[in-house]
């Protein structure tokens, strides 16, 4: 769900505006590294497939359904940087051709849904893979664990943000369970999403997922003639 | 797709505000929700102002009101939270037709209506006046870095082609008898995506080849 304007006063959103601004300035030198020239064509597929990501919706139950965020599957598809460029322009996009998030309120989204989803994602994952042992099966696993996190730090942050910056005295502690709790939900859902989607590519593309590239890179040559039953 | 038809939320005219660069428009945006959003909640006859001033744009932009109205559905989840808002603030109390209230969250949800709907308001006249090459062009001039305004580009360009990818998978898995009504669909949607990712990642590859065979620098020619 999108921020509007007015949700968040004047000062905290030209300090997330600041924040946003400074993050995506990193991820441009950044993703430099994860993709060189490609980097144009490459990230704005990826960020179309974001936004057509977030047009499914995954039923819940009874009628109920909700969608992906993606920071996190971004993040593991094509790398950390290429990830926080794209769900930038996800959101730079939503604001000024669709109306969805307010422009007031666009470094308060890039930051919440982009960055912090990317980058908890990230961590986690990164976390994981050098714990477990390196092997291709586990990197799905690896993703739903990232998803599963991302989500409920991203609300966290956003109840901090509501709380130096909010429009309403809602008791901290009631908005934070509230928020908290509808989100860890939200973020179990994201998880299982995740971990099928990354597992599907794998099993197709797994060069394609940046975050297997490690890896893949371990994996040896395999030379299998046919001598020994030729012999 | 194709260059010129506009994005969904377009419409289009010739009017003063159809022709104004795009950059002053950004920019005016900008301005105008800070002001907004800054505005201390107990002014309210200045959102009236405001108000006017909304609808005077797009009464000189000659869309439709019922166009912009019909669009307004983006705001209704916020609708819910401004509803919400008055039972669970805290502070002193009142009372409104018999109910018991929070002074402070009725104040709260008044402002969120009152800006979120100036803000949904203003962002939609801008969409609807400005085509997407245009908007990218007033990005470029307000010294977006290049490669953000790249990213985007391709990215509103692609954007009917991988949506109109996804429709296509969705009639496909229809036309079989798939229907997503629990959880226990997740699998097959999520695959769906890992088939979406993998022909997005693909077509970006031939595109950027495409664009290499004919010269491509980096930068995109004027």
């Amino acid at each position: 769900m999108h921020v509007p304007d007015g949700f968040l006063d004047a000062p905290t959103s030209v300090a997330t505006g600041a924040a946003a601004v400074a993050c995506v300035g990193v991820a441009l030198v950044g993703a430099r590294r994860e993709l060189d020239d490609k980097t144009a064509p490459m990230a704005g597929l990826v960020a179309a497939f974001v936004f057509a990501t977030q047009m499914i919706n995954f039923p819940v139950a009874s009628g109920t359904s909700g969608h992906l965020l993606g920071g996190a599957l971004a993040a593991i598809l094509v790398g950390p940087f290429t990830a926080v460029l794209c769900m930038s322009v996800v959101f730079l996009v939503q604001s000024l051709l669709f109306a969805d998030g307010g422009i007031t309120a666009l470094g308060t989204n890039i930051m919440l849904m982009g960055v912090t989803t990317v980058v908890v994602g990230w961590l986690v994952f990164r976390g994981l893979q050098v714990v477990l042992p390196k092997r291709l099966t586990l990197v799905p696993f690896c993703a739903g664990a990232a998803a599963l996190l991302s989500v409920p730090v991203a609300a966290t942050l956003f109840v901090v943000l509501y709380e130096i910056g909010g429009t309403a005295d809602i008791p901290l502690d009631h908005l934070a369970t509230a928020m908290i709790g509808v989100h860890v939900l939200i973020g179990i859902g994201e998880a299982v999403i995740t971990f099928l989607a990354v597992a599907s590519i794998i099993a197709v593309r797994p060069d394609l997922v940046y975050g297997a590239r490690r890896v893949l890179a371990r994996r040896e040559l395999e030379v299998r003639t046919s001598t020994g039953a030729a012999a | 797709m194709g260059a010129g038809h506009g994005h969904k939320l377009h419409f289009h005219g010739h009017s003063p505000v159809h022709r104004a660069p795009a950059h002053l428009k950004i920019l005016t945006l900008l301005a105008f929700m800070l002001v907004v959003v800054a505005t201390p909640r107990e002014w309210y006859p200045v959102f009236g102002l405001y108000l006017l001033v909304v609808v005077a744009v797009i009464a000189l932009s000659r869309v439709p009101v019922t166009y912009i109205l019909k669009r307004c559905v983006v705001e209704v989840p916020f609708l819910f939270f401004a509803l919400l808002l008055p039972f669970v603030a805290t502070g002193p109390t009142t009372e409104v037709l018999g109910v018991t209230v929070s002074q402070h969250g009725l104040l709260a949800a008044w402002a969120l209506l009152v800006k979120g709907t100036l803000g949904v308001l203003a962002s939609l006249t801008l969409a609807a006046t400005t085509e997407p090459q245009e908007l990218l062009r007033g990005l470029e001039r307000l010294h977006l870095p290049n490669q953000l305004v790249q990213i985007m580009a391709f990215m509103v360009r692609y954007l009917d082609v991988v949506t109109g990818e996804m429709q296509r998978m969705k009639v496909a898995r229809d036309s079989r008898g798939f229907s997503a009504r629990n959880p226990r669909h997740w699998p097959v949607l999520a695959r769906s995506l890992g088939a979406l990712f993998i022909r997005s990642y693909e077509r970006g590859e031939r595109v950027h080849l495409a664009m290499l065979s004919r010269g491509y620098t980096g930068r995109m020619p004027r």
